[in-house]
């Protein structure tokens, strides 16, 4: 059902040192997330990731942090309360709610996608303008502001993967596109933020089923 | 306004007869606490109502509306996770559970934090105390597994009796309205219903090997409780906390140090350990 793509055993992302569960991580549901799985889903892997993010920790000594990096992320969360008369961000979030909803939603084709796509990069450029009031106390404007920022990201990289699979199968309906294709069985779609902000779409073959589990499956029936 | 009966906690039993029906998309105004650390004051906030809304949609209208900074706790919408504990018209509720066809709309709403804990920023406050009290609790101690197998085997009704009590979201609204806390601040004297049932719980499991009925005499203050019963009044799962969780403790604590004939005995058996 989509999510962080991570190492089935150690729940390890692609981003060393960073380890992901539950709902957030994807893989283990397959195409439709069944209802009930998730309690179950995030105690397991829940524990698997904490404890190989222990060992992580226990193995590794901790990196060295550029300072600099570090100033320009915080002038970078902090400028909303510079900006005077900006955008209110919740305004840009209920938007964003809105459009993901109808055009990239539970029925989807391939001209609204698009579309919601453009609306994205709106958004984006909205959001580089908004500004907030108050000071950094448990601020939920000033922490919609930052949300906004990943909110979209994520967005984004649900539409892309959204257009390029050109079938139906799970969670993902398209009325364009009805019937499942089994070609589109073979991979996963991956989605990678380069360097310079845009995303890059992938296709990884996912690996042959072992034969210990495929006879685990024949056996079930 | 005539006095309303009310059966329980619930507000699905307050009967809104009296109170004018809430026209779709009409005005209202919510009365917020704004300020830091204790200092601030209340703000009228108008804001579209409609049907079906609660107290939480309504503040949290007000926040993307009119203000941004508006500090407020809330996350299932659901009345589980006990995190949007607020006092509404000066009654502990969940914002999210409170409808607002069950309060009266042609005044401002009140809503304001729980004032038994230190105030952070508007609507939060720091309820730590609550997590340092529950660390001073012996934790459950079950005694060996009945079978090889490493199962116990235990009566229905046992089990049964301390269902209620695990219902607790830790919202902490009856450590809130608690007037030996509220009003009397014996913080470092008594632990609070909620407290009092989380003991209830562990002293009634029926694999539970430890004796808390000491400390809920000496450092746990049960003795301080009067049995008013506000925090039944006000919790959210309806358990029934003064009734089936303090009331037994009590009688288990006077049953242990208070009873002369045990007492009677116990001298005797000291005598006859002398000799």
């Amino acid at each position: 059902m989509g999510g962080i793509r991570v190492n089935a055993d150690t729940q390890e992302s692609s981003v060393r040192g960073l380890f992901a569960a539950g709902e957030c991580a994807a893989g283990i549901n397959g195409a439709n997330r069944l209802g009930g799985n998730s309690l179950s889903d995030l105690l397991v892997f829940g524990k698997r990731a904490g404890e190989y993010a222990a060992a992580f920790a226990q193995e590794n000594a901790g990196g060295t942090v550029d300072q600099d990096q570090v100033a320009a992320a915080a002038k970078w969360a902090l400028d909303p309360f510079e900006r005077e008369n900006g955008e209110n961000p919740f305004t840009i979030q209920h938007d964003l709610q809105d459009s993901m909803q109808a055009l990239v939603g539970i029925v989807r084709n391939e001209d609204e996608m698009q579309e919601a796509l453009v609306k994205i990069a709106e958004f984006r450029e909205r959001r580089e303008k908004v500004s907030v009031m108050g000071n950094v106390d448990f601020n939920p404007g000033w922490h919609t502001s930052l949300d906004l920022h990943n909110l979209l990201n994520v967005s984004e990289a649900i539409t892309l993967a959204a257009i390029a699979r050109k079938e139906s199968r799970g969670g993902h309906f398209r009325e364009d596109y009805e019937a499942k294709d089994p070609e589109f069985a073979k991979f996963n779609f991956t989605v990678k933020k380069q360097d310079d902000g845009s995303m890059k779409l992938d296709r990884v073959p996912i690996p042959e089923m072992p034969e210990e589990l495929q006879a685990v499956i024949k056996e079930m029936g | 306004m005539s006095a309303k009966r009310e059966k329980g906690g619930s507000d699905a039993s307050v009967q809104p007869a009296k109170i004018p029906a809430l026209r779709y998309m009409s005005k209202a105004t919510f009365r917020i606490w704004r300020g830091e650390k204790g200092q601030g004051d209340f703000k009228d906030y108008d804001t579209e109502v409609s049907e079906g809304m609660v107290v939480l949609d309504a503040v949290l209208q007000v926040q993307a509306e009119q203000a941004g900074d508006l500090a407020c706790r809330w996350n299932c919408k659901a009345g589980k996770c006990g995190s949007c504990s607020a006092e509404i018209n000066g009654m502990p509720k969940l914002m999210c559970m409170t409808r607002l066809n069950t309060l009266n709309m042609e005044e401002p709403v009140t809503v304001e934090p729980m004032r038994t804990f230190p105030h952070m920023r508007d609507l939060t406050t720091d309820v730590s105390w609550n997590y340092e009290v529950k660390k001073r609790i012996k934790k459950f101690n079950p005694r060996p597994p009945d079978f090889e197998d490493g199962t116990w085997r235990m009566q229905q009704e046992d089990v049964d009796r301390v269902q209620e009590f695990r219902k607790c979201i830790e919202c902490f609204l009856c450590q809130d309205v608690c007037h030996v806390l509220r009003d009397h601040t014996k913080h470092e004297e008594f632990i609070g219903p909620r407290f009092l049932i989380y003991a209830a719980a562990l002293e009634m499991h029926p694999l539970d090997t430890e004796n808390r009925l000491e400390e809920l005499k000496d450092e746990f203050g049960i003795g301080y409780c009067n049995i008013t019963k506000c925090c039944t009044k006000v919790c959210p799962e309806h358990i029934t906390i003064t009734d089936n969780g303090i009331i037994p403790l009590k009688e288990r604590v006077v049953d242990e140090f208070y009873d002369p004939l045990k007492k009677l005995v116990k001298i005797f058996r000291k005598k006859k350990d002398k000799t």
